[in-house]
């Protein structure tokens, strides 16, 4: 049973994955160094149009500030753009329904929360927001975000190769090719694979119905769905058109769907570990760093399946099956997909679901919320989950030069006092911010009115929202009325926070590393492609995320686990 | 170095009106296009239709409470099946209201399903689905309800058993998913209703 429910499923995936890893990161390192890739005959005119109408002049370079100033204004753009639309939204077109503008703290939250690639969801789609609001609003800014993340990414990467230089590329090449060559195809292939299986994508208004039983009114809604949809999966973004999120039987209607929806999560992020292999001349230390991703995720994601197919304690005496914990889920995933999902989906940053979080045993909800506080690496979001880890494994070699009083390097790289303080704030804000703004929550009464779920549950819903936005997440446990003044402007804030405090010591180690020197290999060096680095990097990750929440996960999971076996038995 | 940076600025404005254009509205169309020319059915929601009336989604659940019904998952929308605010019920497991909850559903079949009493419940028919929509129930679950059915419409079992076993959906590849049937399927099927689909 275990074989053929769990075991084969999750091995034709991860083949599945590996397969596309190769060929999708090899074609990405031809997009980035600007050598042709097989698309060119099509894009290559679009993206000179874009080029021309901006006055952008693609060859020349940037430093890592000014790098850092145009995603900064582009971001900035996005979120009052966003803002403006859902206010407006009321006197825009495709408006069927004729929902009213978003309220001010709403439509706060939503515009930080597309431009950081959180996708936390407060809305409720089907009942706020316009066709017009959905595509011009959220999906732009889904793509965005991804290329955003994708293009500091890339800057890192030639920091790391570049040397005695200043420049680390042009940030509106990079984020145009990111979008015109990898997200779109792969969206538009994406989105018409999922129409196929019963996604919507249309303009019509609503459909009214009238129930066969019954014969009340059923209201079913319509909506330009696929197009979204495909994106929110690719980019690690998450945002659902419908409050459902990917539970939603229009969003996701066949297992076919839910597969591809799952692999599209983890695909680009899985598919950049080799884009930097061949980047840095190195493949193996793109295989090293996968690894290392993969190695952390299918433990974590053991336990979840385990705790969510073990049985709940309490139904045997009710004389229900013993099958699991279905609440939450729907028929159509069972537990292993509705598992593995809710895991892909919190190692990166995607943070979409396809079964409600928060009625997860209480083990089982523990690892999708730990797996965020890991810091977004395992896999993580596009682009950012791989900067990120690329900033771990700076900490695990300053850590390991340490160990044996040799300067630490990366990739020929010096590490040196002012790329640890850096790579040391982008680590420590996130945790920061966190537990700071989950203490406030749970000592002030707005905080805990939001509540649904009573004793360490309700803990932990709010330790999971501050969670979830801080790692620019997304997901839920979704008892947590989230639609509310604290919870909109705190959130929208520390999304930004948490987001930028990363992304712009990134790009200030990038800037740095650029100028030095490469030294060549010698006896001293520590190799960071070998079984023994990838050891290194998983405790180092593990540690981190561990010494930090460990007390906090204390109050919420472990303790309701401790009751929930207490009250029920085993 | 003023002069650049708002030069800078002004070609951000610039570009996200561009991408905006293309990402937001060009693309979307472009799928829309090519959904409603490939799949229209789907596209437009997997409709179906009766006397020219839309009758339902073969996706989205409708409540059925009546004897002679199969009955879908319980949902947590107010009312049952509100297709206008998917969600879930979001009840933690140790909350004692999710116990509340379980006892009632469990009532609810136990007083109407007559369902062989050593039989235990199929769990998805007294746990709340992720949407609140969910079309579907496990074979299981379909079984489970033949008894009451036969019952209530004065038909066979044996009917209802083959009419279970023809509509069974079965796993992705045998790895994904799991088998299922669709409960507005069955109940058109058992009111005798000719429907067709419809991408109007």
């Amino acid at each position: 049973m275990i074989l053929e429910n769990v075991f084969y499923p999750l091995a034709f995936y991860f083949l599945v994955l590996l397969l596309c890893v190769k060929p999708l990161g090899a074609y990405m390192a031809r997009v980035y160094e600007g050598k042709p890739c097989g698309l060119d005959f099509i894009l290559s005119p679009v993206e000179r149009l874009i080029y021309r109408l901006c006055a952008i002049h693609p060859e020349k370079e940037m430093g890592w500030k000014k790098y850092l100033f145009c995603l900064l204004f582009l971001n900035l753009f996005g979120a009052l753009f966003v803002y403006g639309i859902f206010r407006l939204q009321h006197f825009l077109p495709l408006n069927p329904q004729s929902f009213n503008n978003v309220s001010p703290a709403l439509a706060f939250n939503t515009a930080t929360s597309f431009i950081t690639n959180t996708n936390w969801q407060a809305y409720g789609g089907e009942n706020t927001l316009s066709y017009f609001s959905q595509m011009t609003a959220l999906t732009v800014q889904n793509f965005l975000s991804a290329a955003t993340g994708m293009a500091i990414l890339i800057a890192f990467i030639r920091g790391l190769i570049r040397h005695e230089t200043n420049t680390l590329g042009n940030a509106w090449v990079d984020i145009t090719r990111s979008i015109l060559y990898i997200l779109l195809p792969l969206s538009l292939a994406l989105s018409l694979a999922l129409t196929s299986q019963g996604v919507i994508q249309n303009f019509s208004a609503y459909k009214k119905i009238n129930s066969i039983e019954h014969s009340q009114e059923q209201i079913i809604p319509m909506g330009p769905a696929a197009s979204q949809i495909a994106i929110k999966e690719l980019g690690s973004n998450g945002g659902g058109f419908f409050n459902a999120n990917s539970a939603h039987p229009y969003e996701n209607p066949t297992p076919i769907s839910n597969f591809l929806e799952m692999l599209a999560i983890l695909l680009i992020p899985a598919a950049l570990c080799y884009t930097f292999g061949v980047m840095v001349k190195d493949k193996r230390q793109g295989w090293a760093i996968l690894f290392a991703m993969l190695f952390i995720f299918i433990p974590l994601l053991s336990i979840t399946i385990w705790a969510e197919n073990h049985s709940n304690p309490m139904f045997t005496a009710l004389g229900i099956e013993s099958a699991g914990n279905m609440e939450g889920k729907e028929t159509r995933f069972g537990i292993v997909d509705s598992t593995l999902w809710a895991a892909a989906a919190t190692a990166t940053s995607n943070g979409s679901v396809n079964s409600a979080l928060d009625s997860f045993t209480p083990l089982g909800g523990l690892i999708p919320l730990w797996l965020i506080h890991l810091g977004e690496v395992v896999f993580g979001g596009v682009g950012s989950g791989l900067y990120g880890m690329l900033l771990i494994i700076i900490i695990t070699v300053f850590i390991a030069g340490l160990m044996v009083g040799r300067t630490p390097e990366y990739l020929g790289k010096k590490i040196e006092p002012y790329e640890m303080k850096m790579a040391s704030i982008a680590a420590l804000i996130m945790p920061l911010v966190v537990l700071l703004l989950t203490a406030l929550g749970v000592v002030t009464s707005a905080g805990t009115s939001s509540i649904q779920n009573p004793g360490a549950h309700g803990f932990s819903e709010i330790l999971y929202a501050f969670t979830s936005m801080g790692g620019n997440n997304g997901s839920a446990f979704a008892g947590l009325n989230a639609n509310t003044f604290f919870y909109n402007t705190l959130g929208g804030i520390e999304m930004l926070i948490s987001r930028f405090w990363a992304a712009i010591p990134i790009l200030a180690i990038a800037g740095s590393l650029v100028r030095k020197k490469i030294i060549p290999i010698n006896a001293g060096t520590l190799p960071t492609h070998t079984p023994l680095f990838i050891i290194l990097l998983i405790s180092v990750i593990l540690v981190l995320g561990a010494l930090t929440f460990f007390p906090a996960l204390t109050l919420g999971p472990i303790v309701e686990q401790f009751t929930f076996w207490r009250t029920y038995g085993y | 170095m003023f002069f650049k940076a708002v030069q800078q600025i002004k070609v951000a404005f610039i570009f996200l009106i561009l991408l905006t254009v293309l990402t937001g509205l060009i693309y979307p169309l472009i799928v829309t296009e090519l959904a409603q020319f490939f799949f229209p059915w789907e596209a437009n929601g997997s409709l179906i239709q009766s006397d020219k009336k839309l009758i339902g989604s073969l996706l989205i659940g409708q409540s059925f409470t009546s004897e002679k019904y199969f009955w879908g998952r319980p949902s947590a929308t107010v009312p049952p099946y509100n297709a206008e605010n998917s969600s879930a019920s979001n009840l933690a497991l140790t909350n004692p209201a999710y116990l509340t909850e379980i006892k009632k559903r469990v009532a609810l079949n136990n007083k109407n399903n007559l369902h062989n009493k050593n039989n235990l419940i199929p769990i998805d028919l007294v746990t709340a689905s992720g949407s609140g929509l969910d079309p579907e129930i496990s074979p299981a679950a379909a079984y489970d309800q033949v008894p009451r059915i036969a019952n209530a419409r004065k038909i066979s079992e044996d009917m209802l058993k083959k009419l279970i076993l023809a509509f069974t959906k079965k796993r992705f590849l045998g790895l994904f998913g799991e088998p299922r049937v669709n409960v507005l399927q069955l109940n058109l099927i058992l009111d005798n209703i000719n429907y067709e689909r419809t991408s109007a």
